[in-house]
């Protein structure tokens, strides 16, 4: 989907806010909303990795900003726990007044709904027998596709023409994998693209490599 | 699909200690597992791995020629492997050759050597500047790279993970890989600096 996750070539966010010797976590919640979300987003819920990014790529613009990482990390905890029925919409909005001291009657326990998905080898890397469909040095085109639900296909470099550096191996395609709609391993390749002919004639010199999966691709015109 | 939670004036520390406990007294998660993650994202699994690696690349030709080949299995074999490390590609840096990563989707990041990725490499101007402007980004970052230096970008867009084994300092000869260490920084390491001096 075309979120507020896919950054790549934005303009006006200023200077990137460094700070070397900032710890992993910067306050006590950020580890336990990290820590959640790994056991959310597969033990918990029977999720995979995409989904989990889709459901990133689902909040707001304002609430993927709102609390940095691990404030969207906690978020998609809980839009993975609900949407498997783990826990009810509201539960955590419910408890989290009766911590503070109000009184407000929590939601009941949902039905489990947890994705009919069973992953088929551990990881992303799958084996594909067919030939990679492209060569290294073959000039390819990113489709321009701009579909509803996950892609890991960045906006910017769709439409454009890139030549393939290297094979990547072979994994499951994002796009069915987050989705439970099957993994569809396939051969993912590098591609490099020059950056003029990804922000025009005035662009700083230097050339860009994304890995991307078969399914963006199609043969240079 | 259901949708995702409402907008909510709760502060999320707040909302994380709710979500927990609700979690904990379903029986679904122990408090000593996640604090168990914690201290290791926290701890253990740091950058300090990846300068492990890169020192021993700098002093061991054959090591460096393994690790440029095959990353992943050069990294596994100094222990290093786990989640986000399933596939890694190291890049080298030269005279004329600067790499430099970034994840402009999310933050991916190759957690078995760099640990979890910093705050810059998660600030929405460095997912968004890295693939635009990439030479003014590292201007800012304190790293002026000369008009003879050809500048790569890598997105990491796949489960593909990457890894800069950046240049051996000029005046590190006679220093020992345990030496190397310290001057090998995750700033190094991602592209957005060199290795320190010694």
């Amino acid at each position: 989907m075309d979120g507020i996750h896919d950054m790549g070539g934005m303009q006006g966010w200023g200077k990137v806010h460094y700070d070397p010797d900032e710890p992993a976590f910067k306050a006590p919640w950020e580890g336990r909303a990290f820590a959640i979300s790994l056991l959310s987003m597969n033990r918990l819920t029977g999720c995979n990795l995409d989904a989990m990014r889709h459901a990133l790529e689902r909040l707001t613009p304002l609430e993927y900003l709102k609390n940095g990482y691990y404030g969207r990390w906690l978020l998609l905890s809980e839009t993975l726990l609900t949407d498997s029925g783990v826990i009810a919409e509201g539960a955590v909005d419910a408890r989290a007044r009766t911590l503070r001291g109000e009184s407000v009657t929590e939601p009941p326990d949902p039905v489990l709904n947890k994705p009919d998905y069973t992953a088929t080898g551990p990881g992303s890397l799958r084996q594909v027998d067919d030939p990679p469909r492209f060569k290294v040095g073959e000039q390819v085109r990113a489709k321009d596709m701009h579909p509803a639900g996950h892609t890991r296909l960045p906006r910017y470099v769709r439409g454009r023409i890139g030549r393939v550096e290297r094979i990547q191996p072979s994994a499951l395609l994002p796009d069915t994998n987050a989705h439970f709609l099957g993994e569809n391993a396939q051969h993912c390749y590098q591609v490099a693209f020059d950056s003029k002919d990804l922000w025009g004639a005035d662009a700083e010199p230097f050339v860009l490599r994304v890995d991307l999966f078969d399914h963006y691709l199609e043969p240079a015109p | 699909m259901s949708p995702v939670p409402a907008p909510s004036d709760l502060p999320v520390e707040l909302r994380t200690e709710a979500l927990e406990s609700i979690l904990v007294e379903k029986g679904l998660v122990d408090p000593a597992v996640l604090d168990k993650f914690i201290k290791t994202y926290a701890e253990d699994v740091g950058p300090l791995n990846g300068a492990k690696v890169v020192a021993k690349a700098w002093t061991d030709p054959e090591y460096k020629a393994r690790l440029l080949a095959d990353g992943t299995a050069a990294i596994a074999a100094m222990g290093f492997k786990g989640p986000q490390g399933e596939c890694i590609v190291v890049v080298e840096n030269t005279p004329t050759l600067h790499h430099l990563v970034v994840c402009t989707l999310c933050s991916c990041y190759p957690w078995p050597v760099l640990g979890l990725p910093p705050g810059w490499y998660k600030d929405p101007a460095y997912r968004a500047r890295a693939v635009r402007e990439p030479r003014a980004l590292l201007a800012e970052f304190g790293l002026e790279l000369g008009s003879e230096v050809e500048i790569r970008v890598f997105d990491s867009s796949s489960e593909v993970r990457y890894m800069v084994l950046p240049e051996r300092p000029a005046g590190t000869e006679g220093l020992s890989e345990e030496e190397l260490v310290p001057l090998v920084t995750r700033e190094a390491m991602t592209g957005v600096a060199k290795a320190k001096a010694p």
